[in-house]
């Protein structure tokens, strides 16, 4: 249930960026989370639907991107397919997450009077 | 303002930010990572399901350890010092981290915990966290290692069920294998094909607290890990 001081961490971070920019509401909000990065999407809504009352995020809408996973040789060889060994099927070398780790506010937009 | 017209309407600003929401979380770790480093502590983050044998790791350890290395711990818990208390009576330095509802520990519960420890003078800190095995995964906490405790009784495919953990572990414990012959149907060599499709580098030591076995080989991995730098970019792998 992480998705929770996940939600709260970006009430925060928003908030931090609304006083610089001297803004009263937000709009929107837009996350992006990698399928790999152990959130729970929906846990996620839920918890902001939850939180949001009575901060600045009340009317903001929220837009969750979610990344697919992608893992790749780290020399060059290409993607791994799904269900494979984590390792470059040519080089033997361990797979890199090039993509799916992601949690990440991407932007805003504010209300500013 | 709305300068266009002179309506006097709010201006819609967008700001691109591009930060991880966990960004505060992530700052924290690396003052805590930095400070393990200039007084030479390796610190391992021990993760795994409740009942997984972490703290048997820890007293095993210290019987293996104790006599020539300094160490401490830090164990995160819901309720109860239940664990520090168990880990302090095999004679090493505990406090506990209690979480009270929350399911994981974050960077600044553990920079909180070190106040009451003198962790500048360890060789070794163990971070024992809450058993769980989805949110303690997606938090750095300054650690140089991770270190996950499955316990053969819980199935072969553990790691296919939970495979963010895996991948971000560098060692997996495989604990209680005293009681293998008790249990036909788990395969060691099956957990380790498991583990091979969620850890990019498999690393894996079957370990029982009861016999003993495994327990040398853990200590000798642990003596090589090495502190580590945090990294200088400003979004790290965790």
């Amino acid at each position: 249930m992480h998705e929770y001081s996940l939600v709260q961490a970006m009430f925060d971070q928003i908030e931090a960026i609304a006083r610089d920019n001297k803004a009263t509401a937000v709009r929107a909000i837009a996350v992006r989370i990698g399928t790999e990065a152990g959130v729970d999407v929906s846990l996620f809504r839920t918890a902001y639907d939850m939180f949001r009352e009575r901060t600045i995020c009340d009317g903001a809408t929220l837009d969750v991107a979610e990344l697919p996973a992608r893992w790749t040789c780290p020399e060059g060889h290409g993607d791994l397919s799904r269900g494979q060994r984590l390792a470059c099927s040519v080089c033997g070398r361990p797979a890199r997450l090039a993509q799916g780790d992601e949690i990440i506010l991407a932007g805003v937009e504010l209300e500013v009077p | 303002m709305c300068d266009t017209c002179g309506c006097g309407d709010s201006e819609i600003v967008p700001v691109a930010v591009h930060e991880r929401l966990l960004s505060a979380n992530d700052r924290t770790a690396r003052h805590n990572r930095d400070h393990f480093h200039d007084h030479h502590v390796r610190v391992v983050n021990l993760m795994g399901s409740p009942g997984s044998g972490k703290t048997a790791i820890l007293e095993s350890t210290a019987r293996q350890l104790g006599s020539t290395a300094r160490l401490g711990v830090l164990v995160g818990d819901l309720a109860t010092d239940n664990d520090a208390q168990r880990v302090r009576a095999a004679g090493i330095a505990a406090e506990a981290i209690t979480t009270g509802s929350a399911c994981h520990l974050d960077a600044e519960m553990v920079h909180r915990g070190l106040h009451r420890l003198p962790w500048r003078d360890f060789d070794y800190l163990f971070i024992e966290n809450v058993g769980n095995l989805v949110c303690p995964a997606i938090y750095d906490l300054g650690q140089d290692v991770n270190v996950v405790a499955l316990s053969v009784t819980e199935g072969e495919d553990k790691p296919l069920k939970y495979p963010i953990i895996f991948r971000k572990a560098d060692l997996v414990l495989l604990t209680k294998v005293d009681l293998l012959p008790a249990l036909p149907n788990v395969r060691v060599a099956a957990i380790e094909e498991n583990l091979s499709l969620v850890m990019p580098r498999p690393a894996m030591i079957p370990i029982s607290s009861t016999t003993g076995e495994g327990v040398e080989k853990w200590v000798r991995w642990l003596q090589g890990v090495a502190t580590r730098h945090s990294a200088p970019c400003a979004v790290p792998a965790w």
